[in-house]
C-alpha cells in the first residue's frame, strides 16, 4: 500500500511537468480549434533563449520575464508569417506546417546550442519538500505555478473581455465577426498566450530532464494526451489530466510487469485512449449537442 | 436628406456564379424598411454583401463612409449590426455572454451592464435563462437573444436574416412587435430580409421586391401589399 | 434527431469529386512510358531509389485510401508498414517462403491487423483517432524489440533479408537482369495492379459508400450506409496495401530492423499524402517523391541544418500549393482546356 500511495506521489510530481505542457496546449486550441504539433519545440527553443541570457549573466528572473515577452512576441510573428497565409488551406495542410515548424525550430536550435545535455536552474532548489522523499521543492514549485496558471487562465477566459472575445473568436469566427471582434488578431493573441505558457512549461521542465533540443518530444505526446483526456475545452482538465497521465505513467511503469522504459509511453497512451473511448470528449469536455 | 444606407451598383459572386446583378436602393434614417423575395433571389446575398462577408463589387455607403474595402469586422463597428440566417447564436456560450458579445467592440464599459438589463426588460425570458447555454434555448427564443444581441451594439442600423425562419406565427407576431417598439423608441434603422411576406409587410413602412438578384419593386409598405403582382406572388390572393 | 459528440467543426477532409480519383488517360500513358524507359538508362543506385519511390508511392495511396476516401486520420501507418516487412523477412529468412508469395500473406496479415484496429478506432474521430494511431506507431519499435520475440524478429539487430535474383528465364534468353532491375519491375507491377484495384475500388459502390461517411457521417447512416463496417473496411485495406509496401521495402532495402519504422516513417507518410493532394490517388506518385528525394536534397543544401532545410521547402510547397500536386494537376488541365477553346 505504500509502494502505491509513494507512486501516486511521485506520478503527481512529473505529473506537473505534463499539466503545464497541457495547459499550453489547451490555450491554443481555444485560439484555434486545432493542436500545435511544433508546440514541444517552441517551448524547447524559449528555453534556449533563456539558457543564453543567463550564460551572458543575466539573473534567472530577468531571464524568465525577457524570455516570456520574446515568446510573446514569437508566437505572434510564427502564426502571422505562416499560418495567416494558410488560413484558408485545408486542416491537414495545417498539420503538415505544424510538422514543417518543428523541424525548423529543432535543427535550428541543434546547429546554434549542440545536441549536449545543459543543466537549467530551478528557482524553487531541488531539496526534500516538507521533508519528503518523493517530491523536491522545484517539483513542488512546478506544481504551484501550474496551479497559478490555471487560475489566471480560468480568469482570463471567464472574466475578462478579451477572454470572451477568443473563445467567440474561436468557436463560431463568422459569429464573432459579426460582432466586431477581430479574429484574426484573436487567433494571434492566442499563439502568443500558447507560446508565452509554453515557454514557462519549458523553464519548468528543463531542471527535471536536462536542457537539450529533443527534451521536449515524450513531454509533448503526454501533454496532449492529458489535455485530450482532460477535454480540450477545459484547462482545469488539461491539469488533471496531466496528473492523471503522470500518475498512470508511474503505475504502469511500477506494477506491469516486463514494462521498461521504452514500453511506458505506448502502454499509457494506450490506457488514455481507453479512457477515450468510453468518454469520446475527455473527462472534463463539454458534450456539444449537433441538430442534424 | 442624405441616405443612411446607399448601395449603388451591388454585382455580387459566390465562386463563378453570379448572384446580385447590379442592385440598388436607399435605406432612409429610422426607417424599418423589409426586403421581399423568393428563395434564391438574392435576400441573404444583399445583407451578406453590406457586411462584406463575400465577394462583390459596387458602391455601399453607409452614413456617407464607403464599405467596399473594410473588413466585416469594422463594418459592424460603424454601427451596423447583422442577424444572420440561422441566427449565429454562440450556443456553448451562456446567454448573458451572448448578450456581453454583442457589446464586446464597445468602449463605453460602465454602460453595458445597464444595456443588458434593458435587453431582458425588452425580453423577459432571457432573463430568465441568463444562465443557461444559449444552444438549449427554443428556437423563438433564440431568435430573441440574436436580436437582444444586436442591439448590445447600439447600432444605427439593423439587418435581420429571415427572423420568422422555423417559428410558430404568434411568435413572430411577438417579435416583430418588438422589432417595431425598438425602430420607433431606440430609433434603430431596420432592414429586414423576409419570405413571410404577410407579416413583414404589417411591420414595415418601406418595401423592395428582389427577383434573381435585381430589385423589381419599390415602394412603401401599403404599396406593394396592395400591389397586385405582389399579392399574387407572394401573398397568395 | 440525434446528438453527436463534436470536436471539430468541421470535416477536417475536403471532399474530392469522384472524377478526380484518377488521372486522365493521356498523362497516365505519359508517367506509366516513363516509368518503364527510365530504369533502362540509369545506374543501379538510382534504380534501387526509384524502387523505393514506388513503394513509398503504394504506402501514401494506402493513406490517402483511409484519410483522403473514408475521412479517418492515421499516424500510424508505419506500424502496418512495419508489420508487412516483418511478415515477410520473417517468411523468407525462417520459413524459406520465395519473396513474391510472402506479399499477399503480408498484405493479409496487415488487412487482419487494420481491421482489428479499426474496431475501437470506431469511437474516436479527428484528433482522438491521430493520438490513437500515434501511439500505434510509437508502440510498434517497442513490440519489435520486445525479448518475447527476439527468435522471430532478431530483436534490435533484426533481419537480413536475401535480395532475389532476376528468374532464371532472362538469363536463358542472354539478358542480363540485375536483381535492382528485376525488383524495380516487380514493384511496378505490383504498383501498378494496387493503383487499378484501388481506381476501381473507389468508383465501386463500397468507394462511395466510404466517401459518403467521409463527407457527413451522420447523412450517410441514415441512407443506410452501414458506416461500423466501411470504417473499418477501409482501416484494413488500407493496412493491407501498407503492409505489401512493406513487405516490398523489406526486400529492396535487404534487412528489417526495428528502429526502421518509427514515427518519423509514420508522419513522412502524412506528409506525402499532403504534398501530393489528400484524396487524389496519382498524387501518391508526387508525395512519395517529396519523401524519398527531399530530405537527400535538404542535407545536400545544409548538413548542419538538413531539418530546417527540408521545412523550409516543406513550408515553400505548402505555400504555393495548399491542396497538393492534385492542385497543378488541376491547373493544367483547366490551361490545357482553356488553350483547346481556341
Amino acid at each position: 500500500m505504500e509502494l502505491f500511495t509513494n507512486q501516486v506521489l511521485a506520478g503527481i510530481a512529473t505529473g506537473a511537468i505534463y499539466a503545464c505542457m497541457a495547459l499550453a496546449v489547451v490555450m491554443i486550441y481555444q485560439a484555434i480549434d486545432h493542436l500545435n504539433f511544433a508546440q514541444g519545440e517552441m517551448a524547447m527553443f524559449s528555453t534556449f533563449v533563456a539558457w543564453q541570457m543567463m550564460q551572458w549573466g543575466m539573473p534567472y528572473w530577468g531571464a524568465f520575464a525577457l524570455t516570456l515577452i520574446f515568446s510573446f512576441v514569437g508566437g505572434i510573428v510564427i502564426e502571422r508569417a505562416l499560418f495567416k497565409p494558410l488560413a484558408k488551406a485545408p486542416v491537414l495542410t495545417h498539420v503538415a506546417g505544424f510538422i514543417a515548424l518543428f523541424a525548423i525550430i529543432n535543427s535550428v536550435a541543434g546547429l546554434t546550442w549542440d545536441f549536449t545535455i545543459k543543466q537549467f536552474p530551478s528557482p524553487f532548489g531541488s531539496s526534500p519538500f516538507l521533508g519528503s522523499q518523493l517530491i523536491s521543492t522545484h517539483q513542488a514549485g512546478m506544481i504551484g505555478v501550474t496551479l497559478v496558471l490555471l487560475v489566471l487562465l480560468f480568469i482570463f477566459f471567464r472574466y475578462t473581455r478579451v477572454g470572451l472575445a477568443m473563445r467567440a473568436a474561436a468557436t463560431l469566427p463568422e459569429s464573432a465577426r459579426l460582432v466586431g471582434i477581430n479574429t484574426s488578431w484573436m487567433i494571434a493573441l492566442g499563439w502568443g498566450m500558447a507560446a508565452a505558457i509554453g515557454s514557462i512549461a519549458g523553464m519548468l521542465i528543463a531542471p527535471v530532464v536536462f536542457l537539450e533540443p529533443n527534451m521536449m518530444g515524450g513531454v509533448l505526446i503526454y501533454g496532449f494526451a492529458a489535455a485530450v483526456v482532460g477535454g480540450l475545452s477545459s484547462p482545469l482538465g488539461a491539469v488533471i489530466g496531466g496528473f492523471l497521465v503522470g500518475v498512470f505513467e508511474n503505475l504502469v511503469g511500477t506494477y506491469i510487469p516486463g514494462v521498461g522504459n521504452e514500453l511506458k509511453l505506448p502502454i499509457a497512451l494506450a490506457l488514455i485512449i481507453t479512457v477515450l473511448v468510453v468518454k469520446p470528449n475527455g473527462l472534463f469536455g463539454r458534450t456539444i449537442v449537433k441538430r442534424v | 436628406m442624405t441616405a443612411l444606407l446607399h448601395v449603388k451598383d451591388l454585382r455580387a459572386y459566390y465562386g463563378q456564379v453570379q448572384a446580385l446583378h447590379g442592385l440598388e436602393f436607399d435605406l432612409q434614417e429610422g426607417s424599418l424598411t423589409t426586403l421581399l423575395g423568393a428563395n434564391g433571389a438574392g435576400k441573404t446575398t444583399t445583407l451578406r454583401s453590406i457586411c462584406n462577408m463575400i465577394r462583390s463589387t459596387g458602391s455601399i455607403e453607409f452614413e456617407g463612409k464607403k464599405l467596399d474595402n473594410k473588413s466585416t469586422e469594422s463594418i459592424v463597428r460603424l454601427g451596423i449590426a447583422h442577424v444572420p440566417q440561422g441566427r449565429g447564436t454562440f450556443t456553448t456560450m451562456t446567454v448573458e455572454e451572448n448578450l456581453q458579445l454583442g457589446a464586446i467592440s464597445r468602449k463605453d464599459i460602465k454602460a453595458i451592464g445597464d444595456d443588458i438589463e434593458r435587453m431582458y426588460a425588452h425580453f423577459p425570458v432571457l432573463k430568465q435563462r441568463h444562465t443557461q447555454q444559449a444552444g438549449t434555448l427554443s428556437g423563438g427564443e433564440q431568435q430573441m437573444l440574436a436580436v437582444a444581441r444586436a442591439l448590445m451594439l447600439r447600432p444605427r442600423l439593423m439587418l435581420l436574416d429571415e427572423p420568422s425562419f422555423g417559428l410558430a406565427p404568434l411568435i413572430v407576431r411577438d417579435l416583430f412587435k418588438i422589432l417595431g417598439k425598438i425602430n420607433r423608441e431606440d430609433k434603430v434603422s431596420i432592414l429586414v430580409v423576409e419570405q413571410n411576406a404577410q407579416l413583414a409587410l404589417e411591420l414595415a413602412d418601406k418595401a423592395y421586391v428582389i427577383e434573381t438578384g435585381r430589385i423589381v419593386m419599390s415602394g412603401t409598405a401599403d404599396e406593394i401589399a396592395n400591389n397586385e403582382d405582389v399579392r399574387k406572388s407572394y401573398l397568395g390572393y | 434527431m440525434s446528438t453527436v459528440q463534436d470536436v471539430s467543426a468541421a470535416p477536417a477532409v475536403a471532399a474530392v469529386p469522384k472524377k478526380a480519383m484518377a488521372l486522365g488517360p493521356l498523362a497516365s500513358l505519359i508517367i506509366l512510358a516513363l516509368l518503364i524507359v527510365t530504369p533502362l538508362f540509369v545506374k543501379n543506385f538510382i534504380i534501387f531509389q526509384m524502387t523505393m519511390w514506388l513503394i513509398y508511392a503504394i504506402a501514401v495511396l494506402a493513406l490517402n485510401i483511409l484519410t483522403g476516401a473514408s475521412g479517418q486520420f492515421s499516424l500510424g501507418q508505419s506500424a502496418f508498414y512495419a508489420l508487412g516487412a516483418y511478415t515477410s523477412a520473417i517468411l523468407m529468412e525462417h520459413v524459406g517462403v520465395n519473396y513474391a508469395l510472402t506479399l499477399p500473406v503480408a498484405g493479409l496479415v496487415c488487412f487482419i491487423a487494420g481491421f482489428l484496429f479499426g474496431l475501437p478506432a470506431l469511437r474516436l474521430s479527428g484528433i482522438y483517432l491521430a493520438l490513437a494511431t500515434f501511439a500505434l506507431a510509437v508502440a510498434m519499435p517497442q513490440l519489435l524489440k520486445l525479448g518475447v520475440f527476439e527468435h522471430w524478429t532478431g530483436g534490435v539487430q533484426g533481419l537480413v533479408v536475401t535480395k532475389p535474383d532476376a528468374p532464371e528465364i532472362f538469363a536463358s534468353m542472354g539478358l542480363k537482369v540485375s536483381q535492382d532491375m528485376w525488383l524495380y519491375f516487380f514493384t511496378l507491377a505490383v504498383t501498378i495492379v494496387i493503383y487499378l484495384l484501388s481506381v476501381n475500388l473507389l468508383k465501386s459502390r463500397s468507394g462511395r459508400a466510404m466517401m459518403a461517411i467521409r463527407d457527413n457521417e451522420i447523412a450517410a447512416s441514415a441512407m443506410g450506409v452501414d458506416v461500423s463496417l466501411y470504417k473499418t473496411l477501409a482501416f484494413g485495406v488500407s493496412a493491407g496495401i501498407t503492409g505489401v509496401a512493406g513487405g516490398l521495402g523489406a526486400i529492396a532495402v535487404q534487412f528489417v530492423a526495428p528502429d526502421g519504422y518509427t514515427i518519423q516513417l509514420a508522419i513522412a507518410l502524412f506528409l506525402g499524402m499532403v504534398v501530393g493532394g489528400v484524396g487524389w490517388l496519382p498524387g501518391s506518385l508526387a508525395g512519395a517523391a517529396f519523401i524519398v528525394f527531399v530530405p537527400n536534397i535538404a542535407e545536400h543544401i545544409s548538413k548542419g541544418l538538413s531539418g530546417a532545410v527540408f521545412g523550409v521547402i516543406l513550408i515553400i510547397i505548402i505555400f504555393l500549393l495548399p491542396n497538393g500536386a492534385r492542385q497543378l494537376a488541376y491547373g493544367a488541365q483547366s490551361l490545357i482546356g482553356k488553350l483547346r477553346k481556341h
